[in-house]
Parts: structure tokens; sequence; C-alpha cells
């Protein structure tokens, strides 16, 4: 079903316009457990929530608190112990391009051109050559790099990377996007332009798109919504809606209203890190 | 050298901080010269901000270290020459004999003599022939056995255990055998110098599978590919590497088993020309053969080597 939506949709018409209706991410009571016995560990407990399509949320919180693991299950690659995922209504079993995934760590294929990673999606759906190259060509020019297009991945700076793994899964046209810190490993400067380029894409894209990262600053600047979770077990403890106008700009972050949120988010977190540092003392 | 240095070092002076230091300090440092500025100047034309004139005289000291190194080597080829050359004419006999060796002028002589001998051609045709068959079928099998092993779990169980029992036991060791279970002597030195190229051919590839970056299994999968579509686009490219160096290996480990295939049986072949040789008392011969294996195993892997280049393009800029 999602490779046909891939065959079916106009690329032109897609990007510039048109509101996606599709994206629509249900987390139905999903837990998800690591190990057994002792050295069990549950990386998600009982964690129902909604995200609608065309949203932009952010999955906020402390290294190993599970958001990845939350983002892996929507992905497929984790199977929730109890409880399920639907994308658009439909059970994930398993990885598909209908949800496209953008990692921290640089993934694009070593071994082929950027032009040949971004088509490598298109050519496994089934494209024609020709078409291959009409997508990867129109994906080129939205991230503004049609002139490293021959390049291979390991010439390219770490954020001229992440962008081409941003397009690579745009590509396949997908309702969600998923992105696991995908800005982690860049430095600071490069990370804002980053910000700004994925605002930039998603406003022509809007699909939904969920993203995990550990930064507050990040998440107030892209989210529509952020979730707050907590660690040990890993859930989600706060939903906070960032009505900040769009488009928006680096200089939001002097505004009265994000340093508002940033305290919201910061003490929300403080008080989450303090417990778990008191749970670990108590138990050591 | 040392006037090639201050000549680039004043060009280098008005372009930034750097370059006026290490341009004064290889003023000071002229009088020893040499080495220690010649560390110095590297270590500028190295700096990212190397203009062409760091780029010259990069080359120009890559060149005079190459000049260097090839002088170095013709001297000390010549002064083992010239060793070997007075231990055989004064019959040099204190632990190791050298009494019934050749003196390089004989083996050249021989050699000389070999080049205008059909037969001689045949022994190395022969010899190359073997190597084409075994090694092809070393390479098809190697790797297909090594994709499955990295790959599939039951494979592994399956395949893994052959490869353990069977490939410490040594080439020459299979020589009794071959020798009774295949139809011809043909057949058994083939299949020796087959068992030779095998195993670093699949060692190899079960590493470079099993190197292959989870992120990029799981990005294939987010793209949708299915599993035979990643084995194709993702773990084959990325296992590469590793199976071109196991390639190589396995190259020269086919010559070595060859070898050890002809010396004991056989009419034709380089190995059997060597131990020939030994037989008839024809001493220079042996020199003679011993130095055409070398140069046949060392070109062969070479040739490998430069058929893999292409497929590794992207490896060997460091990503």
């Amino acid at each position: 079903m999602q490779a046909n939506a891939v065959n079916t949709v106009n690329p032109e018409k897609a990007l510039f316009g048109e509101r996606n209706e599709k994206g629509l991410i249900e987390i139905d009571k999903v837990s998800i457990v690591f190990g057994e016995g002792a050295k069990k560990n549950t990386a998600v407990e009982q964690t129902s929530l909604t995200i609608l399509p065309g949203e932009f949320v952010c999955i906020l919180g402390p290294s190993g608190c599970g958001k990845s693991t939350l983002l892996n299950s929507v992905a497929g690659y984790v199977k929730p112990s109890s409880g399920r995922v639907l994308v658009d209504g439909t059970l994930v079993k398993k990885p598909a391009p209908d949800r496209g995934m953008v990692f921290q760590q640089y993934s694009l294929f070593p071994w082929k051109t950027v032009r040949d990673n971004i088509a490598f999606g298109p050519k496994i759906a089934g494209h024609s050559q020709a078409e291959c190259e009409s997508i990867a060509n129109t994906f080129l020019q939205m991230i503004g790099l049609a002139t490293i297009a021959d390049k291979l991945p390991g010439e390219l700076s770490g954020g001229m990377q992440q962008r081409v793994g941003i397009a690579r899964a745009l590509a396949n046209y997908p309702s969600v996007l998923l992105m696991d810190e995908p800005f982690g490993a860049l430095d600071a400067q490069t990370r804002l332009i980053m910000q700004e380029s994925l605002l930039n894409i998603w406003s022509e894209f809007s699909t939904t798109v969920l993203f995990v990262t550990h930064d507050v600053d990040e998440a107030i600047f892209l989210a529509d919504r952020i979730l707050i979770m907590s660690s040990s077990p890993g859930s989600i403890i706060a939903d906070i809606q960032v009505k900040l106008e769009r488009p928006r700009s680096q200089d939001l972050g002097t505004t009265e209203a994000f340093n508002e949120l940033k305290k919201q988010c910061l003490s929300l977190i403080r008080e989450q890190s303090m417990r778990a540092f008191s749970t670990q003392n108590q138990a050591s | 050298m040392n006037s090639a240095i201050q000549n680039v070092s004043e060009e280098t002076i008005p372009e930034s901080p750097l370059a006026v230091t290490s341009s004064s300090e290889l003023a000071d440092s002229q009088i020893v010269v040499d080495d220690k500025s010649a560390e110095k100047a590297h270590s500028y034309v190295t700096n990212p901000q190397g203009h062409a004139p760091g780029a010259f005289m990069q080359v120009a000291l890559n060149l005079k270290s190459k000049v260097q190194s090839i002088v170095i080597g013709l001297f000390s080829i010549v002064f083992g020459l010239v060793i070997w050359h007075f231990a055989t004419l004064y019959n040099f006999d204190f632990f190791i004999d050298f009494q019934n060796v050749p003196s390089p002028l004989k083996v050249g002589g021989a050699f000389a003599h070999h080049l205008s001998d059909s037969e001689f051609y045949v022994h190395i045709q022969v010899s190359i022939r073997r190597i084409l068959i075994a090694y092809s079928i070393a390479v098809f099998l190697g790797i297909l056995l090594g994709l499955l092993v990295g790959r599939s779990r039951m494979a592994r169980a399956a395949i893994l255990p052959y490869i353990e029992i069977i490939r410490p036991i040594p080439a020459v060791a299979w020589i009794p055998m071959a020798i009774l279970m295949w139809p011809t002597e043909e057949s058994s030195i083939v299949y020796i110098t087959f068992l030779g190229a095998l195993f670093p051919i699949i060692l190899n590839t079960v590493h470079g599978v099993e190197q292959t970056p989870e992120v990029l299994i799981r990005a294939a999968q987010s793209l949708g590919a299915s599993k035979l579509q990643i084995f194709w686009h993702v773990v084959l490219p990325s296992a590469l590497p590793s199976i071109a160096a196991g390639l190589a290996i396995g190259m020269g480990i086919s010559w070595f088993s060859l070898l050890a295939g002809e010396i004991i049986s056989g009419q034709y072949g380089i190995g059997y020309f060597t131990w020939d040789a030994y037989s008839l008392i024809n001493y220079p011969d042996i020199v003679v053969g011993m130095l055409v294996i070398g140069a046949l195993g060392s070109f062969s892997t070479y040739l490998v080597r430069l058929c893999m280049r292409p497929a590794l393009k992207w490896n060997r800029k460091p990503a």
C-alpha cells in the first residue's frame, strides 16, 4: 500500500503545497523490556500517545531514558513487549519506506555517490533509472547540494552528510520522518544551520516528524509539541505545546516566550535527573 | 635541497603567521639543515593552509625521499649480490654451506639461456594455467561460502566446523591424499592449489560481512530494501575491501600451494622445473626457478589488487 503511495505521488506537487493528510502515529500502551531476570531493563513503560499528521514532535530526555527505543518501535526496529504502534491505522511490524529514518551516526552508503544515495529508496521501490534520477535531482535542489551530486559521502562534511541523509529519507515521500538525534554529532554552528534548514524542508514537505533529542533549545526551536521523557522506567512525563510563530529563525532563542518554555522544560528534566540520581545513590 | 627550502619559505612569509615562524625556525637551524629542517618544512607543508608553494615542496620532498629509498635499496641489493658472489667464490662453509650454491653470475647466465628456451615457457604456462583454474574456483566458492557463513546462522553452524578442521592442514600434507583421491595428477595439483587460496578468501569474506555497520543495514531497511536487496546493495559492497584483501592473500598462498604440488608430482610447471634442476644437479636452475616463482607470485598478487582497485575507490579516502 505504501509502495503504491510512493508511485502515485507526483514529486512536484507533493513537494510544494498539498498538505499531507497521512502521518498519524498512534502509540498504544507500549512497553519495551530488554533482558530478563536481574538484567531486566524496562526502556519504555506503558506509554500511550497520538501524533497528528503534519505535526513536528520532539521527544526530549536525558541519555538512556528510552527515547530512542520508543522511536525505534515506531520505525519497526524494536518490537514492543506489549502494546502496539500504528501508523495511519496500520500496525507497525517492521521498517518500511513510509517511515523515513535519519540516524545520529553517518549512515549514507559510502560507496554510492550522493545522487545514488538519494535515489536508493526510489530504486528499491521499482522506479526506472530516469525517474530515480529526476527524484534525486529534485531533492538535491531542495537541500541545496546539487553541486556535490557526484561526490562520495566520505568527501562531505558531517552537516552535508546529514542533509543528504534527510533527503534520502524524504525521497520515498514518507508519511512520517523519524529522526534520532540527527544533529547530535555536529558542531554547534552547523547544528543551528541544520535546524533551520530542517524547518525549511519540513515547511515544504509537511510530513509528520518525530525527532529525538536531549538538547532543550533544539526541541523548542523545532517542535510544535515537546514530549519530555523520564528514565527508568522510560515514560512520558510532560506534553508541552510550543506555540511559537513560524517560520522561526535562530533569533527566537533570545525571546521571552522561548526562555519561559526553556525554564519549564529544564525544571521538569532537572526534577527527573535529581530523582534518578537519588535512586541511583540508594541503589549503590 | 637546502636552497629549495629557503626559497620556498621566503615566498610564504607574507601568507600566514605560521609561515613566518616556520621560516625563521628554518633559518635558525640552517647550519644543521637536512633532516631536522626538512621535518619542520614538512610539518608546514602538510598544514591545511598549505598553498601552491607548500604543495610544490611536498612533491619535492616526496621525490627526494623516494629517490633516496630507491638508491638505498639498489645499494642493498648490490651489497647482497657481492656477498653472495664472494661466498660462492671462496666456497664459504661455516654452518651454512655455499660450496654447491651457484654464483649470481651463473644464475644470470642460466636465466638468459632459458629466456630463449621454449620449454621454459611451457613450464611457466602450465603453472599459470593451474593457478587460473584453481584460483577461479576458489574465488567463486570462497566468496559464496564466506557470504553464507557471514549472513546465515544455519550456514555458519554447518560450514564453520569444516573450515576449522581443514584450514590448519598445510597444503603439503594434502599431497598423498590428493594423489589418491583425484583421477589425474593434474587435478590433484589443481585441488591443492585451490585449497590454499580458498581459506583466506572465505575467512576474509566472513570478516567483511560481519563488519557491515548495523546502521547501514537499518537505513536500507527503512528505505524499503528486502533481505536480498540489503545483501546485494549493502552487505556485499561493504565487505568488498575485506574480500579484496582475501583475494590478494589467496593468490599468494595459491602459488605457495601450487609449488608444493608441482614439486611432488607432475611433468611440467615451474615448481617441477625447480625440483628437477635439483635432481639433475643443475644448481643454477634451482635459483632461476625460485626467482621466477617469486616474480610470478608478486605479479599476480599485484594484478589482483589492480583489478579490485576501481571497486574500492570509495574506501581509499578516510570517511
